[in-house]
């Protein structure tokens, strides 16, 4: 009886260990994720604020747009290549990333586009607090900067 | 599951007489086609709402570049790889040596100057809904581009996929030039679904196939599974698609979502085709897609 009762309580706790897919507490690579995602949030915030001036849904203000744009550039030339360690892919850990297994296959060329990125922050950054035509003449080059890497590197979920 | 295929496909094939009638292709005829000169403005509207460059451009081609149609891309599904061809005005690597009429039976009809079925990896199922006028703009306009030497490479299909004939029958199952969202619509609507349903093909990612890959009507644009095996085509019906008419149209034009993240994916020559609209064409996209029940 003692031993059939232990069985259901191992076979309880094992039950969810079984069936989830990738908690935070069996993935190696948990606190890199929150990193890269918590500096793609920091990215999306900063040229959210330069994006809305572009389109014209907010009131270009140069000092608020310069301040977005020296944040890009700051964040551009972050060495991030510790929270990118190789196995941290979305074919190893589920969807608890969209980050494909090509930036390994490919690491000179995710560090091309990341420089790529650089390149158009750093151009913002010049021109951010010169007037709305400037900010919208830099605004087109940074988001294709983005997305040429988001095409190559990252799952498609938009 | 792929011999189940293949039983489906070889009966098909063995239909005899009655296959071969089936599996006939049926080009434009002369009724179908005004006599009118191609207009290469509107083409090039045209080729930028069909999304022509996204496919044949070179791989990896980007700017000016995708005006030059070489082919190379290659497209995986569940019956083998299609390498998008040279369709620059090249005589011999390209459609240089190919007549107006040529044009459009292949565009609107899927049939080839030889009269051959192309694969409908090539969406002519959406693009038959268009305009023939629209279609012999774009011919116009493509006479504009530069000639690529570069020659198409052969498309990778096992039999019985390899079989163009059985395509016939796939026409006959799945191509349907009616509207899906029917009826007469307000004209911002009807541009909308002109484009979508259209000369835009969506559908032909973001809705989900049957097992011989026609689309499956009744789940119109509610997402599918990514033929290149990475994640999946979103649903963009309004149950799971509850951005704002303007956030779509934001979107399709300089590619950042609602909240900044940024267009992924196959979608980047999506929006990079899109985004040389005019303001208008994409509302009407976003009015459509918040249109769908």
């Amino acid at each position: 009886m003692k031993k059939i009762y232990m069985g259901l309580v191992a076979a309880a706790l094992a039950l969810p260990f079984g069936t989830a897919a990738f908690s935070d507490s069996d993935n190696p690579y948990a606190a890199h994720l929150a990193a890269r995602q918590g500096q793609m949030r920091i990215q999306a915030f900063n040229i959210g604020v330069l994006v809305r001036m572009a389109r014209g849904e907010a009131e270009y203000d140069a000092a608020a747009a310069q301040t977005a744009a020296s944040n890009l550039a700051a964040i551009s030339q972050m060495d991030g290549r510790a929270y990118w360690p190789e196995g941290s892919d979305n074919a190893a850990l589920g969807d608890a990333t969209r980050a494909l297994p090509a930036i390994w296959q490919d690491m000179a060329g995710f560090g091309g586009a990341w420089g790529a990125f650089g390149t158009a922050a750093t151009g913002m950054d010049a021109v951010a607090g010169d007037g709305l035509a400037a900010l919208q003449g830099a605004i087109g080059p940074l988001g294709q900067s983005c997305a040429a890497c988001h095409r190559t590197y990252q799952q498609s979920n938009n | 599951m792929r011999n189940f295929l293949r039983l489906i496909l070889g009966v098909i094939l063995l239909g005899g007489i009655t296959g071969w009638s089936v599996t006939t292709p049926r080009p434009l005829t002369g009724a179908d086609v005004p006599a009118r000169a191609g207009d290469p403005v509107n083409g090039e509207a045209v080729f930028w709402a069909a999304g022509c460059a996204a496919c044949h451009a070179a791989p990896e081609a980007e700017g000016e570049a995708r005006l030059v149609l070489a082919g190379g891309r290659a497209f995986a599904s569940d019956f083998g790889t299609f390498y998008a061809p040279n369709i620059s005005p090249d005589a011999t690597a390209g459609i240089g040596g190919w007549r107006e009429r040529d044009f459009l039976n292949a565009v609107m009809r899927g049939v080839s100057p030889e009269g051959q079925h192309y694969y409908p990896a090539f969406p002519y199922g959406s693009y038959g809904r268009a305009n023939v006028e629209d279609i012999q703009d774009l011919w116009a306009f493509l006479q504009t581009l530069p000639a690529d030497a570069t020659p198409s490479r052969a498309h990778d299909v096992g039999f019985p996929f390899s079989i163009r004939r059985a395509l016939g029958a796939w026409k006959r199952l799945y191509q349907d030039d009616d509207w899906v969202m029917a009826g007469d619509l307000e004209p911002e609507l009807d541009r909308g679904r002109y484009l979508v349903e259209a000369l835009g093909h969506c559908t032909e990612c973001h809705t989900a196939r049957t097992a011989l890959g026609g689309l499956r009507r009744d789940l119109w644009l509610m997402g599918a599974p990514n033929p290149s095996g990475d994640g999946r085509i979103p649903d963009i019906t309004p149950a799971r698609l509850t951005w704002s008419p303007s956030d779509i149209a934001n979107y399709l034009r300089d590619g950042f979502t609602p909240d900044f993240d940024v267009v992924s994916g196959s979608m980047v020559e999506v929006v990079g085709s899109l985004s040389n609209l005019p303001d208008a064409d994409r509302a009407a996209i976003a009015a459509y897609l918040r249109a769908l029940p």
